[in-house]
């Protein structure tokens, strides 16, 4: 265990030290999910005027959640580039030869990726606080959406390591992004689910991030709403992606 | 004291002008300009992901915002019909990163040199190396408008409307793809011209892309998307489509589109000139 | 006074960068028609910044060149028409084929369309690429790459070629084929060469003169011949069948010069007269009645040449087993293999 963690934190170190002496990294990173919270909760914020949006901290809590949670998505996602980024470099068979227990890497990219979007939540978070977003949610219901991202994070971290180490070439960013994207998009993000029509109303239903969207949506209103499930499936993601991520590593490992 | 006369031209006036006096200079750019298409075209990864991710989008927008037609004062017409203009303005600046980096891997590669070597001048090499940008974006731009058609989307300005589409949709992108080779000739580096993508999307975000400028709530976005050129790109294109003939946004379209290709082609000649530095 | 039929003349040329210090520092050369000319240096020399200047991709700070018979300077244009080169990278387009490279040259070069397909062809045939043609160079070999890199450099027909490094990172036969068409080049068809390099045995092999440049400057320049006369005589190492009998060789060898010894017993004499003695040396030993288990004959290098004018040796020598200790070599000094 303790070879586990110490290979887990060296590389974690590593990830968030890259991160933070990188401009180019750290930068985007915090400034495209405010953007995101600029473009959807100030363009669109008309769309609460909508006969039967009935969400009522107001649309600007509404996009703050979708935008929150996407911001952990993503900081998993961009783990996977950098992991990708390894391989393409060699640096990633230097680990493979000097960690003693390997699964310690993937703990430690993951925990790379929780601790850089702690920043981007919290700049976020702060964003939104400081546009005047309502809150009604108590301490628990908060920390409950917070531990939602939380597992956000984890599981789309697991699913870019995982892609990252099957392909192990940057080449494989747009796979690592897109199925994420898709999922995240065909959730009810800028509309509550009953406001949607047609086919997205189909998909919309059917989609765990829709789930996990709205359960994290209601924690921040005070009014919880299948908390239970969405954590059920959360944890269900985390224990798949997390095969996923150890097929990966094993592949990597075949690889040499 | 050469190059002060050419840049009293512009670019423009300096192809002209070889091209005038240099009958194989024609042959020159279409070579250049062949040797982009066969680029463009062989690296297929490059054509779909770029036309994929905007339709895609579409897609997704085009059912997901339905309800905004709701909002008091939206246009009377369909969510998907009124977004149909994102997609052309989304592929130009995919045009404009992937022109760059193939600009910048010559540079870096030291292809450009080569290029330097022969008679060819800097304006003409230009125009030809932007050659395979025109033609992803008549190949995106007719795929966005089958795309739309096929999912119901009328052109409110009919057949003459939506060929002036493809012209003002090929007009932007021209103007962007001189914004990826400016970066790339200014830079040389393919990371440089990556790293302006997602201050392009930035400007898109910020216009009226996703929603009428007058039913933006909050005033300092709607204050933004007033002043971004790209708004008025998007509404150009958008009311061929949903208004059929508006003189106004036609107006406004073309020319903040010809604004684009005159600076950002002025600039990129003008990069290319010291890039190039031959004696 | 510089040669009016020189095909590159350099008179005084300097190139300074920003922040740096003078890259090329004031050389001065001047070329033959017809002439293969070896620029050899070190990494960092000052060799490709040279090149850079010469084919107008570089104007110069100060100083001033013809090459050609054109200025490089103020007549960029037709110093460009009259030269062809293959830079330090091969600068291919890894999506296009062979053949297209060529077809793209020969437009840019204004080559007339009828004649463009047969003169790719007939470069094809010369470099050895007809099979590849159409093949994609990103899976061309690096010697494939760097024979359609001359290939390229040679469409319009060029009277002077200049190449910057050309065989870095080859295999020994693919820079042995380079080599061939390069002497054939210059020998049969009177081209003009200038050729960078910082491989001892390629200049050695191929110029009909040297320059070595340093730190921007020409520390010498002739023949590589004479350049090696400069430093000494060749040597002979012999080492004796019977170890007990090395006073008897000393005696033997004393009238060629000093013998040196060496811990192994070996000894080592400088032939005054050159290589032709050598036989005289054999001769020597066999009136003596003394036996050798070896005998070696140790011609001066460009690298000891180097070594006596800077103090240093030169890098990337293809010999790098033979690392001495940086000093300038005594005359005679041992050498393995060159």
């Amino acid at each position: 265990m303790s070879r586990f963690l110490s290979v887990a934190r060296a590389v974690a170190w590593r990830s968030i030290h890259n991160t933070l002496v990188s401009p180019a990294i750290i930068v985007p990173s915090i400034v495209f999910p405010l953007f995101f919270l600029a473009a959807f909760a100030g363009g669109l914020s008309k769309i609460a005027q909508v006969p039967n949006f009935d969400y009522p901290p107001g649309y600007t809590a509404f996009q703050y959640v979708f935008v929150f949670l996407q911001s952990a998505a993503f900081g998993g996602v961009f783990t996977g580039f950098a992991i990708a980024r390894d391989f393409d470099s060699g640096f990633a068979r230097r680990l493979m030869l000097s960690a003693p227990r390997r699964s310690g890497i993937i703990a430690g990219y993951a925990l790379g990726a929780l601790a850089r979007w702690v920043v981007t939540g919290s700049v976020v978070t702060i964003a939104a606080l400081a546009a005047g977003m309502n809150v009604p949610g108590n301490p628990e219901e908060l920390a409950g959406m917070v531990g939602i991202g939380v597992m956000v994070n984890v599981v789309a971290g697991l699913w870019a390591c995982g892609v990252a180490m099957f392909l192990r070439t940057e080449q494989a960013g747009a796979l690592i992004q897109m199925p994420v994207f898709v999922v995240i998009f065909l959730a009810p993000i800028y509309v509550p689910l009953h406001l949607l029509t047609g086919w997205i109303h189909s998909v919309a239903s059917v989609n765990p991030a829709t789930t996990v969207l709205e359960a994290a949506r209601g924690l921040l209103a005070g009014s919880p709403i299948d908390v239970g499930l969405a954590f059920v499936l959360l944890a269900a993601g985390a224990v798949v992606m997390g095969a996923w991520a150890r097929g990966g590593l094993a592949s990597a490992e075949r690889a040499g | 004291m050469r190059n002060r006369s050419r840049h009293r031209r512009g670019v423009a006036g300096d192809v002209v002008a070889e091209l005038a006096g240099h009958p194989a200079l024609i042959e020159q750019i279409g070579a250049v300009g062949r040797r982009s298409i066969t680029r463009t075209l062989r690296q297929r990864a490059l054509l779909v992901f770029p036309m994929l991710f905007p339709l895609i989008l579409f897609a997704i927008n085009g059912s997901a915002l339905n309800a905004a037609t709701r909002i008091p004062g939206f246009p009377p017409v369909s969510y998907r019909a009124f977004v149909l203009a994102v997609p052309f303005m989304q592929g130009a600046l995919f045009i404009a990163v992937t022109a760059g980096i193939d600009l910048a891997r010559d540079i870096e590669s030291g292809f450009f040199n080569r290029l330097a070597l022969t008679p060819l001048s800097g304006p003409a090499l230009l125009a030809g190396q932007l050659g395979g940008a025109l033609v992803v974006a008549l190949i995106q731009s007719v795929v966005y408008l089958l795309v739309g058609l096929a999912t119901g989307v009328g052109i409110a300005s009919g057949v003459g409307g939506a060929l002036v589409l493809l012209a003002l949709s090929i007009l932007i992108a021209f103007g962007f793809a001189g914004v990826g080779a400016l970066i790339a000739l200014r830079s040389g580096s393919g990371e440089a011209v990556q790293a302006i993508f997602p201050l392009l999307f930035v400007t898109l975000f910020l216009s009226s892309a996703s929603i009428p400028r007058p039913l933006i709530a909050v005033t300092w976005f709607r204050d933004v998307a007033t002043y971004n050129p790209v708004s008025y790109l998007i509404e150009g294109i958008r009311s061929l489509v949903i208004t059929g003939w508006d003189g106004r946004a036609l107006a406004l379209g073309f020319g903040f589109a010809a604004a684009l290709v005159i600076i950002t082609l002025g600039l990129a000649g003008s990069a290319m000139t010291n890039r190039l530095a031959r004696t | 006074m510089s040669d009016p039929k020189a095909a590159i003349v350099v008179e005084n040329l300097v190139r300074e960068f920003r922040k740096g210090p003078r890259a090329v520092d004031g050389i001065d050369l001047e070329v033959s028609p017809g002439e293969i000319y070896g620029f050899l240096g070190p990494n960092g020399a000052g060799k490709s910044t040279t090149v850079l200047m010469l084919t107008t991709l570089l104007p110069p700070t100060s100083g001033t060149a013809t090459v050609g018979g054109y200025d490089i300077v103020h007549q960029g244009t037709q110093v460009r028409e009259s030269i062809g080169a293959a830079l330090q990278e091969a600068a291919l387009d890894p999506i296009l084929t062979g053949r297209e490279h060529l077809q793209l040259q020969a437009t840019l070069q204004g080559i007339p369309k009828v004649t463009r397909a047969a003169r790719a062809q007939e470069l094809l045939e010369r470099v050895g690429l007809t099979e590849a043609a159409d093949r994609r160079v990103g899976g061309y070999s690096g010697g494939m790459k760097r024979r359609l890199d001359l290939a390229l450099a040679l469409v319009h027909s060029p009277r002077i070629l200049f190449l910057d490094e050309p065989t870095t990172g080859l295999d020994l036969q693919s820079r042995t084929a380079l080599w061939s068409e390069v002497a054939r080049l210059a020998h049969e068809e009177g081209m003009t060469v200038f050729l960078t390099t910082q491989y001892l045995e390629e200049a050695d092999a191929l110029a009909d003169r040297v320059g070595i440049i340093d730190h921007g400057k020409i520390v010498a320049e002739d023949t590589p011949a004479k350049l090696k006369a400069e430093i000494g005589n060749p040597t002979v190492e012999v080492l004796p069948a019977d170890l007990s009998a090395g006073d008897a060789f000393a005696d033997a060898l004393s009238t060629f010069g000093a013998p040196a010894r060496s811990g192994r017993g070996s000894l080592t004499v400088q032939l005054p007269g050159g290589e032709a003695q050598l036989a005289e040396l054999v001769r020597a030993l066999d009136a003596a009645n003394l036996h050798v288990a070896s005998l070696h004959l140790h011609q001066p290098s460009l690298d000891d040449v180097f070594l006596a004018k800077t103090g240093r040796k030169l890098e990337g020598s293809a010999d790098d087993g033979d690392a001495e200790p940086v000093a300038a070599p005594a005359r005679g000094r041992r050498r393995r293999g060159r």
